[in-house]
């Protein structure tokens, strides 16, 4: 050897092979601790709702009295209703518009302006919430004054609209994944296209409308910003009325409703990720 | 004789006919599905634009909304002040100052969440095809849970009597509690914290096809550590680094709820300005004229990583 080998020669890596130069030994220590700083406030939140005394920081004991007086706190339970009305129903609506609109876009063949309609649909998600925000607001005190309209249903709209991308994706990445052989299959059988619609497409496309709806009920129910902008009087819902809780000081009752809510999201997203992954 | 001559003809203008009349049912039913989609967005999602646009160039009204007369007094107080008695325009900074420190805050927790994400992002990719989806949901988890209450819960812990300084006073590094919620890092953190999981996941997915071989290639022709990284990991991931930068910057430009909660309403971003106007600041106008102004930055933000995006393929391409 006339020169010192940098390396050892590659017959004597392979037995450890890749897998050691891919690894970035750093790179591991500061993923754990990034997910640690990910997870440790929620769950130091979800762990002191359960705590018997006032304080975030000093565990006494065990209890569940907080849960008891958010479910006796009228004002929490009206939130928790109009929130369900809101998230119900804006899912609902979206979820079929959208299922509708991914259906144009990928069993429609290739038209023309079918990247613009994408891109208009995906519109909500491009304009940062602020800004969609005070434009629905102007908009809309605009439309009530000319209709004479008050009620729930606006805020029901603002909320369709930016769940409707949401709703769009999943059923979409369904929908190009699907191959288009089984609705052939229906219409060689001398199924109608309703036909094939109804008893081919829409079972094997359920996994992603539920998906779709999902995310949309998750987003409309955690969804701040617009609500807080659009939201007539009496029309509350649960992160409004955090929100005002937060900045009146910290209160007990906020980390139970949060950790109610921080559960049920993630129930859903768990099962969406589920839907999706089992699709493979 | 005639008959005989004209029937394939026919034929061929009845399937013409039959394959005309089936692209037009087609288009039909494509049109029927597309419709309430795009007229509910153009509708509730534009419209709202232009009007917030018209507004931006009307007069703030007594009591809220507009009044319909034309002025740009709204793009005018961006940098001057009217002064009330003589009329004459003067400088001021303070809308200045208060879109400085969006963007300053903003392109900190763009390089924040790109020294934390990228490692992440490479360590997903590398680990084994069935371990990557357990992390990839743990990642994706939070950003799906409530925005608010995951501010209220880093509120908890950077408050003057929350765990931090809890902790540090326990061991006796600090006597008095540090003053941090309501401050620029706390604001910082609470963006880094919030926006994290928009930066490793584009960057985890342009890493995910990558072949891990490569790096050996690159090793076996003497590269070190940090060569094979500069010259292949980083090329390979430049798409994803670009558009998680974008999907950070945007939010966090027009961010409400975290200079909201960590701020304490002293240290202003855009998303608060604009909100105010709207609430207790009674100036529609003015209002819809910086979200107009946010929107064009965010708009050219896009455009320039989409062309970042771009260049990069036709270099390689």
């Amino acid at each position: 050897m006339a020169e010192p080998l940098r390396h050892k020669p590659t017959f004597l890596r392979r037995a450890t092979g890749t897998r050691e130069l891919r690894r970035q030994p750093l790179f591991t220590g500061l993923s754990w601790v990034v997910l640690l700083l990910l997870y440790a406030p929620i769950v130091i939140l979800i762990v002191f709702s359960f705590n018997d005394n006032r304080s975030v920081v000093r565990w006494t004991e065990f209890s569940l009295r907080w849960y008891a007086a958010a479910l006796d706190n009228g004002d929490i339970r009206h939130a928790a209703v109009i929130s369900i009305q809101v998230a119900a129903t804006a899912t609902v609506i979206s979820t079929m518009i959208a299922t509708m609109a991914a259906l144009a876009t990928t069993r429609g063949g290739g038209f023309f302006g079918r990247s613009a309609a994408i891109a208009l649909i995906n519109q909500p998600l491009m304009i940062p919430e602020i800004v969609t925000a005070i434009a629905t607001l102007a908009f809309f005190s605009m439309l009530r004054q000319l209709t004479g309209l008050s009620g729930l249903g606006w805020l029901i709209l603002a909320h369709t609209v930016f769940c409707i991308p949401f709703a769009f994706m999943p059923v979409r990445a369904r929908l190009a994944d699907m191959s288009e052989t089984f609705e052939t299959a229906a219409a060689d059988l001398y199924a109608t296209p309703w036909q094939a619609f109804r008893h081919v497409t829409l079972p094997l496309l359920m996994p992603g409308i539920l998906a779709g709806a999902m995310l949309a009920f998750v987003v409309s129910l955690d969804d701040v910003i617009i609500t807080l902008l659009v939201a007539g009087p009496g029309e509350t819902t649960l992160p409004i009325y955090i929100l005002g809780q937060i900045r009146r000081g910290v209160t007990p009752e906020v980390n139970a409703v949060s950790t109610v809510l921080i559960v049920l999201t993630v129930a859903m997203v768990a099962m969406t990720f589920l839907l999706q992954r089992n699709r493979k | 004789m005639a008959d005989i001559v004209q029937q394939p003809a026919t034929g061929s203008q009845n399937l013409q006919q039959a394959v005309q009349a089936r692209a037009k049912a087609k288009r039909r039913v494509r049109l029927f599905l597309l419709l309430p989609a795009l007229g509910i967005i153009g509708i509730f999602g534009l419209a709202p634009l232009s009007i917030a646009l018209i507004y931006s160039f009307l007069e703030p009204g007594t009591y809220g909304g507009v009044e319909w007369s034309f002025s740009t007094d709204a793009y005018v107080q961006f940098l001057f002040e009217r002064d009330i008695f003589d009329d004459t325009l003067g400088f001021n900074s303070a809308y200045l100052q208060i879109f400085g420190r969006s963007f300053g805050l903003a392109i900190l927790t763009m390089c924040g969440t790109l020294m934390l994400g990228f490692p992440v992002a490479y360590f997903i990719a590398a680990r084994p095809p069935e371990q990557r989806n357990a992390w990839l949901f743990a990642i994706t988890l939070p950003f799906w849970t409530n925005l608010l209450i995951r501010t209220y819960s880093m509120l908890l812990i950077v408050r003057d009597e929350g765990f931090i300084n809890l902790a540090l006073m326990k061991l006796g590094v600090i006597g008095a509690p540090m003053q941090m919620l309501y401050t620029d890092g706390a604001v910082l953190a609470g963006l880094v914290y919030s926006y994290l999981p928009f930066m490793i996941l584009p960057i985890y997915a342009s890493l995910e096809k990558f072949d891990f071989a490569l790096l050996e290639a690159g090793h076996d022709l003497y590269a070190s550590r940090i060569q094979v990284f500069r010259h292949i990991i980083i090329p390979i991931s430049r798409p994803g680094i670009v558009a998680g930068c974008a999907l950070v910057l945007i939010p966090a430009l027009g961010a409400y709820i975290t200079p909201e909660l960590l701020g304490g309403g002293k240290k202003l971003m855009i998303g608060n300005l604009i909100a105010m106007q709207f609430g207790s600041g009674r100036n529609w106008p003015f209002g819809s004229a910086a979200a107009l102004i946010l929107m064009a930055v965010v708009l050219i933000a896009l455009l320039l990583s989409l062309r970042a995006g771009a260049e990069k393929e036709n270099r390689h391409g």
